[in-house]
């Protein structure tokens, strides 16, 4: 049954892993629905969020196909349920300043912010899950969104072991 | 080994005698020029092979490493140098075995402009190496290549490519060597897992019929002497994929075999009869298992591999086991109990008998009509004891050759498996010779690969690797025909092959040989290949239409092997 699959990727800081990694993916002809790339707790390791929907089995098997390359510290993969996870998304909107407080309303209901004004565009900026994200984007569309902008998913786990202990398991000084 | 201010390309020629290199494949160009000049003040120490094609410096290194168990080293210019050597890379990668390649590449400030030889050498050889990495600077390439030697020889071997720009050797710096024995992020050696181990041995002592299934890993670990206590001890029948074949001597009564697609019946069709299988240092490759859906699910299976992403990947295990073989074996020695089966390996005998009334008298001691290659195969068998080490290509006759000769020493099989790459065996064979020169080294090559990579019979010419070429000819690319004898209502597309008088080829490259063509003169051709003590190439004219059986057929269950021709229901 496939089911969506949040895979994070612990790596050194080294060229061309990214794409040793998306390799994977693409020769067994799975599709990244989203990948995040950035240095995590531990100095100098880079944690990418990749997010699939599959089966368990094939998610299982990539990731021990990951964790195979030299470069790979460790992979793990969870479940939605398993992660706490968040996407961010901007909106460019034109500046109008004769809503008559609805602009406010809609704001305030969805928890989004203003991070830029000026005469002729306003930047608006969302945190959350991706329906969130979305229903928003709908709020918005009656004044004419210019320009929509999402990243990708970022995601912690909810198991308390740290890549520390993995780290500290694999004998290695961090 | 610390040398002041030397350049990058001295630099690589230095970190290869610190990791006691002392044979490289290799075709110079314009990208290596700096590396190749270094390399001349060198002569002495190393010994450089020019081969013909890069194709052929990579299977020559990949004979090399596959005899001697070393690292293979191969040198090629950037662009289409470094592309020539994706084949090799690819089947290196896939049948696990060591080498380094190190290419040239333009100076880093041309790299992305398109200049002239450049390619993405890093980008296209990615899904086909175990690791690599592109030097810019002269400082990096000791470490680099330590790097390189480490991981391509280390946990599941395989090739490893460096590409280094000219203007990094070009530059110079102070160079100090420092052997790589770690890498944080790579676990070569897993921890033996010792309760795993304690199941594993419950159940094999409680078990009625075991089965032992046997890789390359055996070779690769060196783990022989500990599998022949294992096998003594534990009374199990062993088989062996088409890479463990030397892992196990053929000749001793615990050996039943052959598996997979046109391996012997009785190792096939008992994989769904035992309870318990245990596959050490080996992957369950489709022509080894069949259809999965129908592969000894009666069994529970112990899967020994240090590759822990191939334990649970095809077939799932009971007991799956990361460790190397050679470890994993001998802890199971002391807790496996001595047992004898005899009984369960009269099965294996019942079903051997059958296999040899039916298929192998014929095919190796044919009464009349042509040569066949399968007795052919037999007396090179018969006369080298089994000992020679026979370097195959790819089709019928390396099939053959897998189920007749009879491989009694490790190291001594040396063929492309997982890739099935035509044009392997030629240079590989040179490679073999170079990496164990003691030995006799037999290349057994179809009419059609042969051609693949002819051209290094220059090799040959130049180095004078005295290497022994069979040359199976049967005028047809034979197993593609056999299939569409089969498979293809006979519908024989493109694959009659009109061939060139290979002795006269042969004697362009100084290279002596004779054809023959019938059973009396066989054996004297053979003694004539055998008592050269140069390179001989022996051309065998062989039945058209010969077949390779048993065959399991696409699809079918291991079980459902067919012995000949005419037990096949749908073919």
């Amino acid at each position: 049954m496939e089911q969506t699959f949040n895979i994070s990727v612990f790596t050194e800081n080294s060229i061309g892993i990214l794409n040793r990694i998306t390799i994977i993916f693409t020769r067994r002809h799975l599709n990244i629905e989203s990948i995040t790339a950035s240095e995590c707790e531990v100095p100098g390791v880079f944690r990418y969020t990749i997010v699939v929907n599959t089966s368990e089995e094939k998610v299982i098997k990539v990731v021990n196909q990951i964790e195979k390359q030299v470069d790979v510290l460790k992979a793990f993969y969870h479940s939605d349920s398993e992660v706490v996870y968040q996407e961010m998304a901007l909106y460019k909107l034109p500046t109008n300043l004769n809503n008559g407080g609805e602009m406010e309303q809609i704001l305030r209901m969805h928890h989004a912010r203003i991070l830029s004004l000026s005469p002729e565009f306003t930047t608006i900026e969302k945190t959350g899950r991706p329906e969130e994200i979305n229903s928003l984007f709908e709020a918005l569309h009656p004044f004419g969104v210019l320009e929509y902008a999402k990243s990708g998913r970022v995601a912690i786990s909810k198991p308390m072991k740290t890549l520390e202990d993995y780290l500290t398991e694999m004998s290695f000084e961090v | 080994m610390n040398k002041m201010n030397i350049t990058g390309a001295e630099s690589v020629i230095r970190s290869l005698l610190a990791e006691d290199v002392s044979t490289i494949f290799g075709y110079p160009g314009g990208a290596i020029m700096p590396i190749y000049d270094a390399l001349y003040d060198f002569r002495e120490q190393v010994n450089h092979i020019l081969v013909r094609h890069e194709q052929g410096a990579i299977h020559a290194a990949q004979g090399f490493a596959r005899s001697s168990g070393k690292t293979g080293v191969v040198f090629a210019t950037s662009g289409p140098g470094a592309t020539n050597l994706i084949t090799g890379l690819a089947d290196a990668l896939i049948d696990s075995t060591p080498v380094v390649c190190i290419t040239g590449q333009v100076a880093s400030h041309l790299l992305g402009t398109d200049a002239f030889q450049e390619t993405d050498v890093i980008g296209i050889s990615m899904p086909v190496t175990k690791w690599n990495i592109q030097v810019t600077k002269s400082e990096d390439i000791p470490a680099a290549i330590a790097r390189a030697f480490y991981i391509a020889s280390t946990g599941r071997p395989g090739p490893v490519l460096v590409d280094i720009t000219k203007d990094a050797q070009f530059g110079k710096f102070d160079f100090q060597y420092e052997k790589c024995s770690s890498i944080r992020s790579y676990l070569p050696k897993p921890e033996l897992n010792v309760d795993l181990l304690h199941k594993a041995a419950s159940l094999i002592n409680n078990a009625k019929k075991p089965y032992l299934l046997i890789g390359q890993g055996i070779l690769l670990s060196e783990a022989q002497n500990e599998l022949m206590t294992f096998v003594e001890k534990s009374g199990l029948p062993v088989a062996s994929t088409l890479l463990g074949l030397g892992a196990f001597p053929a000749k001793h009564p615990n050996y039943v075999g052959y598996l997979g697609m046109h391996g012997n019946y009785a190792p096939n069709v008992l994989t769904n009869e035992c309870d318990v299988l245990i596959a050490i240092g080996m992957r369950f490759d489709d022509r080894v298992t069949g259809d999965v859906s129908r592969y000894a699910k009666q069994a529970k299976l112990i899967h020994i591999d240090i590759d822990k992403a191939e334990l649970n990947k095809i077939i799932p295990a009971e007991i799956a086991i990361h460790s190397d073989a050679k470890e994993a074996l001998t802890a199971l020695n002391k807790l496996v109990q001595s047992k004898n089966h005899d009984e369960w390996l009269n099965e294996f005998r019942k079903l051997e008998l059958e296999e040899y009334e039916e298929v192998i008298t014929d095919a190796i001691h044919p009464k009349e009509g042509e040569l066949k290659m399968s007795e052919v195969v037999n007396l090179i068998s018969e006369i080298t004891d089994g000992e020679a080490i026979v370097v195959t290509d790819v089709g019928q006759h390396q099939m053959i050759t897998s189920r007749y000769f009879k491989y009694q020493k490790p190291k001594t099989n040396i063929t492309s498996g997982g890739l099935g790459t035509m044009g392997f065996a030629l240079p590989a064979a040179i490679g073999a010779k170079l990496g164990a020169p003691e030995k006799e080294v037999i290349a057994i090559i179809g009419d059609g690969g042969f051609q693949m990579t002819i051209q290094e019979l220059g090799t040959i010419l130049q180095c004078g690797a005295a290497v022994k070429i069979v040359i199976l000819n049967n005028n047809f690319l034979g197993m593609v025909r056999q299939w569409q004898q089969l498979f293809f209502d006979r519908r024989y597309s493109f694959t009659d092959i009109k061939n060139p008088n290979f002795l006269k080829i042969a004697e362009g490259y100084g290279v002596s040989g004779e054809k023959v063509t019938t059973r009396e003169d066989l054996k004297i051709g053979l003694n004539n290949l055998l008592s050269n003590k140069n390179s001989y190439l022996l051309e065998v004219i062989v039945e058209r239409e010969e077949n390779v059986f048993p065959m399991v057929p696409t699809g079918a269950s291991v079980s459902e092997i067919l012995l000949t021709e005419k037990h096949g229901t749908n073919i």
